[in-house]
């Protein structure tokens, strides 16, 4: 993508007077050397993917190591009943997120957006909104774009991968796209579209990628969760005219040296964190002794 | 980057580099093969070898082999698809010099005969890097079609091989040579703009001094 920053992709749209998305695809467009049709849809085909997964939801699956699974399904029972403080639209979106991140770690079939580690983030939010708001495909597809753009900047300015940046730069990323899409969606103009995944993007700051066993399962699945509510709590407060007050491009670098500074025992290694602890060794070395 | 490096790609959990990174692998190694797989030996090294088995490496591995991309749903059962084809497969631990931690040694030989020996490594959201081809040094990512030519090191064989390709209208991205030591075995590795037509591979293989050569073609075949 020829954008650098997220000011620049704000800037262009005030000067063509373009919305968001379009920029974005546009981009994509003289990028690619495709028509308007292909790029969105390539696009559309990334959405119903995700739809199609969520919709394939096994609850009766276990990963490999038989540490994930079933999860998704025990959180709908409990908001059918009626059980969760935070609502049915938080909890259905709490529900999606876990779906997805199972699904991801049971072998199925998922869109990585922007890792396979952080998949259940964007279809959380959008097929949720898209239920409960009855908005058609096409507006979801732009916010699609919009969160694609976010997500390049992103991995331009700094990285998405728990390799190189903990997982601020893997779900952090994938709450921010997410966050910039959900303002879109809810009317946002370019700033707050930017402001919300900025303050996303905050809030996860520092979040260190320590998978149990080196696996994409503890703790990753439940912070697929943590992405996707956060991506709701940070597009509200933009919508709500609340700004990030360290400029967002300036959120990026700091995400960036951050996981720089990061040691690599925090950094996909499974040496550090949760990973380390004695439950945390105790799955490694009955994982080991399995093969 | 573009757009789709960050949604997307469309793939089988759970992991891009050791799932999807992994059916790629497979999936070019038969591509350089260029007959279906009889047999392979595979030797899992590093991060491949200590979490391989949760993320499904061994399974993806043999997916690509049997000619499923990354998004193919199958990959869970490949092993069970390979029993049904008739495909050998055996897995082992290796430690393998200077190599990614997400590297792969194969030796396959194929239902006609023809063996191959790969040594590659998944470098990160789905992306792979071939890092040796029977024993000598490579470096390409199987994204382009690809003519790797083994010969003596002898004079003249680069310019044989160039101008062939010149007089094809084949245009080249890049190309590396290497070999073991002055007049011994020598490769080149030559990635194109566009497909070398087969005659000119055929006619290649029967030049002096030629040892072997391997093509991968982007065309699938069945
Ligand atoms: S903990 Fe690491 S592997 Fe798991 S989702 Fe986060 S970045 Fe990905």
């Amino acid at each position: 993508m020829s954008f650098k920053s997220l000011k620049e992709i704000v800037d262009s749209v005030r000067e063509q007077k373009k919305p968001f998305w379009r920029i974005i695809m546009e981009d994509d467009m003289s990028e690619r050397m495709v028509s308007e049709e292909e790029s969105f849809g390539a696009m559309k085909r990334m959405y119903d993917t995700m739809r199609m997964a969520d919709q394939s939801y096994d609850e009766k699956l276990k990963s490999a190591s038989g540490l994930v699974g079933g999860d998704g399904w025990q959180m709908r029972e409990a908001v059918a009943a009626g059980k969760t403080m935070s609502g049915a639209f938080i909890g259905e979106v709490m529900v999606k997120a876990l779906k997805m991140g199972e699904s991801n770690a049971c072998m199925k079939r998922i869109v990585a957006a922007p890792t396979a580690g952080s998949c259940g983030v964007m279809p959380a939010v959008f097929l949720t909104y898209q239920e409960q708001y009855g908005v058609k495909d096409e507006k979801m597809i732009e916010a699609m774009f919009v969160a694609a753009g976010i997500g390049t900047v992103i991995a331009e300015r700094a990285f998405i991968a728990g390799a190189t940046g903990g997982c601020q730069a893997e779900i952090g990323s994938a709450s921010a796209m997410a966050a910039g899409g959900l303002a879109y969606l809810q009317g946002g103009t370019e700033q707050e579209i930017v402001h919300a995944a900025a303050m996303a993007l905050k809030s996860l700051l520092g979040l260190v990628c320590d998978p149990v066993a080196g696996l994409v399962e503890v703790p990753c699945v439940k912070r697929n969760v943590i992405g996707a509510v956060n991506a709701i709590t940070s597009a509200d407060m933009a919508i709500a005219g609340i700004v990030s007050r360290i400029p967002p491009d300036e959120v990026i670098d700091a995400m960036r040296a951050v996981g720089i500074a990061l040691p690599s025992s925090l950094k996909e290694t499974g040496e550090g964190g949760l990973a380390a602890t004695p439950s945390g060794e105790e799955f490694t070395r009955r994982m080991m002794e399995e093969q | 980057m573009n757009l789709f490096d960050i949604v997307g790609p469309v793939m089988v959990g759970p992991s891009s580099s050791h799932t999807a990174g992994a059916v790629r692998i497979g999936y070019i190694a038969k591509l350089l093969l260029n007959e279906n797989v009889k047999k392979a030996e595979i030797y899992l090294h590093g991060s491949f070898r200590a979490t391989g088995k949760g993320h499904g490496t061994d399974r993806a591995l043999i997916a690509g082999l049997l000619g499923m991309h990354p998004e193919d749903e199958r990959i869970p059962d490949s092993f069970q698809v390979a029993k049904e084809q008739g495909m050998q497969f055996s897995f082992e631990g290796i430690e393998l010099r200077d190599a990614h931690p997400n590297s792969v040694l194969m030796k396959l030989t194929g239902v006609n005969g023809r063996e191959l020996e790969i040594e590659a490594a998944s470098i990160g959201g789905g992306r792979i890097r071939i890092s040796k081809l029977d024993g000598l040094e490579a470096n390409f990512c199987g994204d382009y079609p690809t003519l790797i030519v083994h010969n003596l090191d002898q004079p003249g064989h680069v310019a044989e091989v160039t101008s062939m390709l010149a007089h094809k209208s084949v245009n080249i991205a890049t190309m590396q040579l290497y070999r073991d030591r002055r007049g011994g075995d020598a490769v080149m590795i030559i990635e194109c703009d566009k497909e070398v037509p087969p005659e000119s591979v055929e006619w290649l293989e029967k030049l002096e001094g030629v040892r072997k050569v391997t093509y991968l073609s982007l065309i699938e075949k069945q």
